[in-house]
């Protein structure tokens, strides 16, 4: 078996091949729907149902896409530049944490002012974290790979110290967990009564921007280079290690976005379980995506809807919950598999 | 003072060696994996269906080593998934490890979920008693800390052996190597590329089901949801220490095994002066800083994540 470059892509295998990954991914979780002795199409309905079947589900599943808009558009960032950014949960928590300390009192300030000022410490923060890595990679050669990963580990126990530390609430009843944020720095409700808030503007908004960088700025350009071959970028002249630690910046900040909105828009205060995975979900998402900022919103939505609606059925049906997580991952390694086909043909001799 | 003393006694060290058995199986099939040119980041994914499937093995009756036996398979099934993706398809090797250690993760949970619906507390199953080497056991501290493991640990070392013998001392293990050095030489040879590193992903894969299943099988005596905890990512750390030899590994990963028991006995001194998380950071810290530290003399496989296409230069 061997692999044979594509002299063109035609657009209906461009549509069609990515179609049928998510339709196999999607017989594989109905295989694993069966063992639990339900019926697969009854459960992939109330998955639907669970997601947009309602008003309110529209809702939640938007609520639940807007930290993965952020951490989807932080790894498509990186991605591009061949920067493996695998630390989101460690700068979303960097963000989060930024906005626990700055938002909870400490400055008295009008709306106006101290949310774009949270927003801005809050990307410092999560920008500052990634570009540890980075620098250990541009300086000594250290794989950001495992760095990045470790530091997610470091970071979420710094967390843990600081809830039963400095941060943790004292009428808090003893949970690890931070003073709500103060009313200033709340980011409104897009609809009274509902939970989706100001920060999926912003998401949306962060997507643009970052399409904008990519398509329209030298910056964009240049990491595009870095990534598909950083020794002829710094033939052209482009200086490979800080394009990699801008790249860095932006990326690390937009995880951060994940996490101040979180706290800032939904959560209200710093808490253990704020995140449970978005960092590494939004690898799928910006995956699924192919690594384009305006599809990072699409693929959040999606990956949102499968988890709330799966939420949703395992309650009434009694499948377990967890298959949100296998269907995601399942599409992940169908969606590679299927975009690698459509650039190249596959011979079997 | 106390805090040196530490360092000589007997259970520091046997505490060391148990803590370390789990990463030696897993950095040793990571270290397969790379040396045959592949990177694999499912480690930690595939670590946790090891420690899940041995543990239900034995959870519904089955024998203790057949529960080993099934780690290793899952382990090497899922590996199989990693190798097709990323050797003859040529997929970027971060994200389908990712992809894996999701994919292998979530079935894992989902699958114990639906074994288990209603069960907070994991069940417990009779997990390996320690069996004493006769003789070599009597020697005063020595014999305390290596001599009175768990079979699974005895395997562990056996592993390491077996490996370095493999790798360096049989014409399929220097294929192996050249593999993951000049794919090209190889199939001069007239070897098939793909065939070796597919094997050599699922043979080190294996290792990481068995290294995951001592955590249940050894460790532990249940399953618990996110017990890998990282340990699979030090592993690759461990690699990269060890600077892909086998008996480098083996004393990276010692090393760290003594240095996790005793910031766990410093914890106990500091009697919560100091935050505890602070000594729970040390072990992922120390291996950042060996990586940093072995980064100048770091020398990968060459050919490691570069995708073999034949006729290709």
């Amino acid at each position: 078996m061997r692999l044979e470059s594509r002299d063109s892509r035609p657009l209906a295998l461009v549509i069609l091949y990515p179609v049928i990954s998510l339709f196999l991914a999607g017989l594989f979780c109905g295989f694993l729907v069966m063992l639990s002795g339900a019926s697969p199409l009854s459960v992939f309905g109330l998955i639907a149902k669970g997601a947009a079947g309602s008003q309110f589900a529209l809702f939640e599943t938007l609520t639940r896409a807007t930290p993965l808009i952020f951490t989807g558009l932080a790894a498509a960032v990186a991605f591009r530049a061949k920067l493996w950014n695998i630390g989101g949960e460690a700068q979303l928590y960097a963000g989060a944490v930024m906005t626990a300390v700055l938002g909870t009192g400490l400055l008295p300030l009008p709306s106006a002012v101290l949310i774009p000022l949270l927003i801005v410490m809050a990307m410092l923060a999560g920008a500052l974290v990634l570009s540890v890595p980075t620098f250990l990679k541009t300086r000594f050669g250290v794989d950001e790979v495992v760095t990045t990963l470790l530091l997610n580990f470091i970071m979420i126990l710094f967390v843990s110290m600081l809830l039963e530390g400095v941060l943790k609430d004292p009428s808090g009843m003893g949970w690890p967990q931070s003073k709500k944020v103060i009313s200033e720095a709340v980011l409104p409700r897009l609809i009274e009564g509902k939970r989706l808030h100001f920060g999926f503007v912003i998401a949306v908004a962060a997507a643009f921007a970052v399409w904008v960088i990519d398509r329209k700025s030298a910056l964009g350009y240049e990491m595009r280079a870095v990534g598909f071959n950083p020794k002829a970028a710094n033939f052209a002249g482009i200086p490979v290690n800080r394009v990699l630690a801008k790249t860095a910046l932006l990326s690390g900040g937009l995880a951060a976005l994940a996490g101040f909105s979180e706290v800032a828009g939904l959560k209200g205060n710093l808490t253990l379980d704020l995140s449970p995975g978005f960092g590494y979900t939004g690898i799928v998402v910006a995956m699924l995506a192919l690594l384009h900022p305006l599809g990072v919103v699409a693929a959040a939505i999606f990956v949102a809807a499968v988890f709330v609606g799966a939420d949703a059925m395992s309650r009434s049906a009694g499948v377990p919950s967890y298959i949100a997580q296998v269907m995601v991952a399942a599409s992940l390694l169908s969606m590679v598999t299927a975009v690698m086909l459509t650039r190249y043909r596959l011979r079997w001799r | 003072m106390e805090a040196v003393e530490i360092i000589f006694t007997a259970s520091l060290w046997a505490a060391a060696i148990r803590i370390a058995s789990p990463l030696i199986f897993a950095t040793l099939g990571e270290l397969i994996c790379e040396r045959a040119g592949v990177l694999n980041l499912g480690i930690e994914g595939i670590m946790t269906v090891g420690a899940f499937s041995g543990w239900l093995t034995v959870y519904v009756g089955g024998d203790l080593w057949l529960g080993v036996a099934v780690a290793a398979a899952t382990g090497a099934l899922f590996g199989l998934l990693h190798a097709i993706l990323v050797v003859p398809l040529g997929l970027s090797q971060h994200v389908t490890g990712i992809g894996i250690t999701l994919l292998a993760t979530s079935l894992s949970y989902y699958t114990y979920r639906l074994v288990l619906p209603e069960v907070t507390s994991p069940p417990k199953i009779e997990p390996f008693q320690s069996w004493s080497v006769p003789f070599l056991s009597d020697i005063p501290v020595i014999g305390e800390a290596l001599f009175r493991q768990t079979p699974l640990t005895y395997l562990a070392f056996a592993c390491v052996a077996l490996v370095a013998w493999f790798l360096y001392r049989t014409p399929m293990g220097l294929a192996v190597r050249t593999v993951g050095e000049n794919p090209m030489a190889v199939e001069a040879q007239g070897i098939d590329v793909n065939r070796i590193r597919i094997g050599a992903v699922m043979a080190g894969s294996a290792l990481m089901g068995v290294g995951g299943s001592f955590l249940t099988l050894s460790a532990f005596n249940s399953f618990f949801f996110e017990m890998i905890n990282g340990r699979g990512w030090i592993c690759i750390a461990l690699v990269v220490f060890g600077s892909w030899r086998p008996g480098k590994a083996l004393l990276g990963a010692v090393l760290f095994g003594a240095f996790d028991a005793y910031q766990l006995r410093l914890q106990q001194l500091a009697g919560g002066v100091v935050p505890y998380q602070l000594f729970l950071m040390l072990p992922f810290i120390m291996s950042i800083i060996a990586l940093i530290v072995m980064s100048r003399r770091a020398a990968y496989p060459r050919a490691l994540m570069v995708p073999y296409r034949k006729g290709e230069r």
